[in-house]
């Protein structure tokens, strides 16, 4: 329990650097690192190791940690785009909501009612710690990449909340999820690819043609 | 085994699809697979099949009361899909084909899912799959929509997965053996942990109304609705909102089971009332006659929403509005396909007189706008009339005043649209590029044929779709 509680530690702390990096490449390397800590995690999660808790570990670790980010650096060179200018969110008060929300989130966790061998863990504060970063990126951020990497923190943090039940429920639940968020994310990937041809810039403020 | 035909068929016909060399005779397997669907859904509407308790998948009760709405409005669809693509013959159909069928096959699966996993991956897989649909027109507008639609949806259906994870913990922690189906579920009862439960309802709802369209969800639906041809919108409108809504009824059974329904109930009934009235503000509106069946459609799901409020029988107008609305939605979905294809633009600013340019398609559209604002005697009449009788046996008043002021507010801003498209003199631009489109029997039939079922739904509601909703509702709501 105690090097899983570290690994999510570490997860929280890359929202931390995800949310205060003005550079694309870091935020890409933040959440790619993100997911093969994710990826690690059921191993130590689980007693009795088998198969299918390995599959899933190097599923989740080879998509989230390899797979996607190698597609958004792609994304990201097509675009000759570096860096996040002028967000709706600036770095410091992202800095300072992912903070306050990362001890929102131990607060919280402690009152929901977890079953005991839940309640010394910290999978459930970092689940919440990383949808809130998720969030943020999502909704503070102006270019598609950094919103998709927000997208991914924001399904880092309800992966991390599947990990309570992956004991329980059949595996079948786990590899779909695993399997949709792939294809996802790469349904994302080109889009930002097309918007990318269409605009010639990956800025979403000029998304704006639709409205009422 | 007729069941899994139900999902099996349209994907082998999505492979073949994809493989098919053709451009020019691929468009007919569309309406081949949507005839064996329609065949086989109907059959099993009539037959229905033993579904076994434990099974994950199965045409049960809640399905049988559905899923035939969806296969007929794919079918008609389907038809007109021939001519559509026809027209389009400058861009290759081979995606549009495939995946049309594609999300055909899932919307099977999702409306038969009973187990909390295979619903999930179902509504995934049908919300990525409609992305290629709607950038089919490939313009920048249409990208733009299709950004907002993926966002949007993917965080909503990120939130349902998050919910059913939740829903999973509150059984685990009741101590249940890790049975997500929604029969295990239920019987699990008060033993579920309430906390959970309640997260997991907020959670759910939340999802799974951002692909219904709930307000204030919606924010993807004008978008999409407005930049994608018109059989995407009213196979979305129609299908893949229906399977949202069949999520919500069956989550919600095991939140009533749970000791929860009157908390699920009161927010079904906020969430629809707010969905109303938002789409009878923004109706009053717009001034693009595609956005305003988006809007249209928001209303709807409100109506939807309310109904399953509202018991056994509010739950039984529901499932009568998914086929009375569905059906009258693709009509106008439809002719006003026809109309922006003719008129070369959906702004009511450019386009008018067509009732001149586009007699025929013209009177479809007119005649579907009484018919989903609730003029008798069109199916939406007698469906909205059961939630009515439903919120009044229940004596939610408050709520039946707002409902009305909704449903007049709406009319006003429908009939404002569709009477501005329909009436005056046409724009010599219009006339122009109106001379390129022929309103063909291919392109008047399909919107034609579903008015007509909206028609026939209200004149004589056959017995066995009464029957399929009171066995649904019974499901839904079972006495102990």
């Amino acid at each position: 329990m105690r090097d899983l509680n570290l690994l999510i530690g570490l997860a929280m702390g890359l929202n931390l650097v995800a949310l205060g990096s003005s550079r694309l490449p870091s935020i890409i390397r933040a959440t790619a690192l993100q997911g093969v800590l994710l990826g690690i995690m059921p191993l130590l999660l689980e007693h009795d190791i088998g198969w299918q808790v390995v599959a899933v570990a190097v599923a989740t670790a080879i998509g989230k940690g390899v797979v996607i980010p190698g597609l958004l650096q792609r994304a990201m060179r097509a675009a000759h785009i570096e860096r996040e200018i002028e967000p709706f969110i600036g770095f410091v008060p992202s800095l300072l909501l992912g903070a306050g929300g990362t001890i929102a989130a131990l607060a919280v966790a402690r009152s929901l009612p977890l079953l005991p061998e839940h309640a010394k863990s910290l999978l459930v504060p970092g689940a919440l710690a990383s949808m809130l970063t998720g969030f943020v990126l999502l909704i503070g951020r102006v270019k598609a990449i950094s919103q998709v990497c927000g997208y991914l923190i924001f399904e880092n943090g309800i992966y991390l909340f599947g990990l309570l039940l992956i004991g329980s429920t059949p595996l079948l639940v786990e590899a779909g999820v695993l399997l949709d968020l792939t294809v996802g994310i790469f349904v994302i990937g080109i889009i930002v690819d097309r918007i990318q041809r269409a605009f010639d810039s990956l800025d979403t403020r000029k998304l704006t043609v639709l409205r009422e | 085994m007729r069941q899994i035909l139900l999902v099996a068929v349209p994907l082998v016909g999505a492979i073949v699809a994809a493989f098919w060399r053709g451009d020019r005779t691929r468009p007919w397997l569309l309406p081949v697979v949507g005839a064996a669907h329609l065949a086989l859904s109907f059959w099993l509407l009539v037959q229905p099949p033993v579904v076994a308790r434990e099974a994950w998948m199965g045409f049960d009760a809640v399905a049988r009361a559905v899923l035939p709405a969806v296969s007929l409005l794919f079918f008609a669809c389907s038809m007109y899909a021939v001519t559509y693509l026809r027209l389009r013959s400058e861009r290759s159909n081979r995606v549009f084909v495939a995946v049309l069928l594609a999300v055909l096959g899932l919307l099977s699966a999702g409306h038969q899912a009973r187990h909390l996993g295979v619903l999930w991956i179902a509504t995934e897989a049908v919300t990525l799959a409609a992305v290629p649909l709607l950038h089919f027109n490939g313009t920048p507008r249409a990208f733009e929509a299709t950004w907002k639609y993926l966002l949007v949806g993917g965080t909503g259906i990120a939130l349902s997965l998050l919910g059913s994870f939740c829903l999973g913990y509150a059984s685990m922690h009741g101590g249940g053996s890790g049975d997500l189906t929604f029969v295990a579920l239920s019987a699990q009862g008060a033993a579920l942990s309430r906390p959970w439960v309640l997260i997991a309802w907020v959670l759910l709802l939340a999802g799974y109304g951002t692909k219904m369209g709930l307000a204030p969800m919606h924010t993807w639906k004008p978008d999409a609705y407005g930049e994608a041809p018109g059989i995407v919108g009213a196979i979305l409108a129609g299908g893949v909102t229906t399977v949202a809504f069949t999520a919500l009824l069956r989550v919600r059974a095991v939140v009533g089971a749970a000791g929860a329904g009157a908390i699920a109930d009161r927010t079904l009934l906020a969430i629809g009332l707010f969905s109303m009235v938002v789409a009878a503000l923004f109706l009053l509106g717009t001034r693009n006659y595609k956005r305003m069946l988006a809007y249209s459609s928001v209303e709807h799901m409100g109506i939807l929403s309310i109904g399953a409020s509202l018991g056994p029988a509010g739950v039984f107008a529901a499932l009568f509005h998914v086929w009375s609305n569905g059906l009258t939605k693709g009509a106008l979905f439809l002719s006003s396909a026809n109309i922006r294809r003719a008129a070369n633009s959906a702004s009511i600013d450019e386009v008018r007189g067509m009732a001149v340019l586009t007699p025929r398609s013209a009177m479809i559209f007119v005649a579907g706008l009484f018919a989903v604002t609730a003029s008798p005697p069109f199916g939406p009449f007698f469906s909205e009339l059961l939630v009515l009788r439903a919120a009044l046996g229940t004596g939610h008043y408050v709520a039946v005043v707002i409902f009305l002021a909704c449903l007049l507010f709406a009319f006003f801003g429908l009939s404002r649209v569709v009477f501005a498209v329909v009436d005056g003199r046409p724009r010599p631009a219009t006339v122009a590029s109106a001379r390129r489109f022929v309103e063909t029997a291919g392109a008047v039939a399909p919107p034609a044929l579903l008015l007509g079922l909206s028609l026939w739904l209200g004149l004589f509601t056959p017995d066995v779709l009464r029957e399929s909703w009171t066995a649904a509702a019974a499901q839904l709501f079972p006495t102990p």
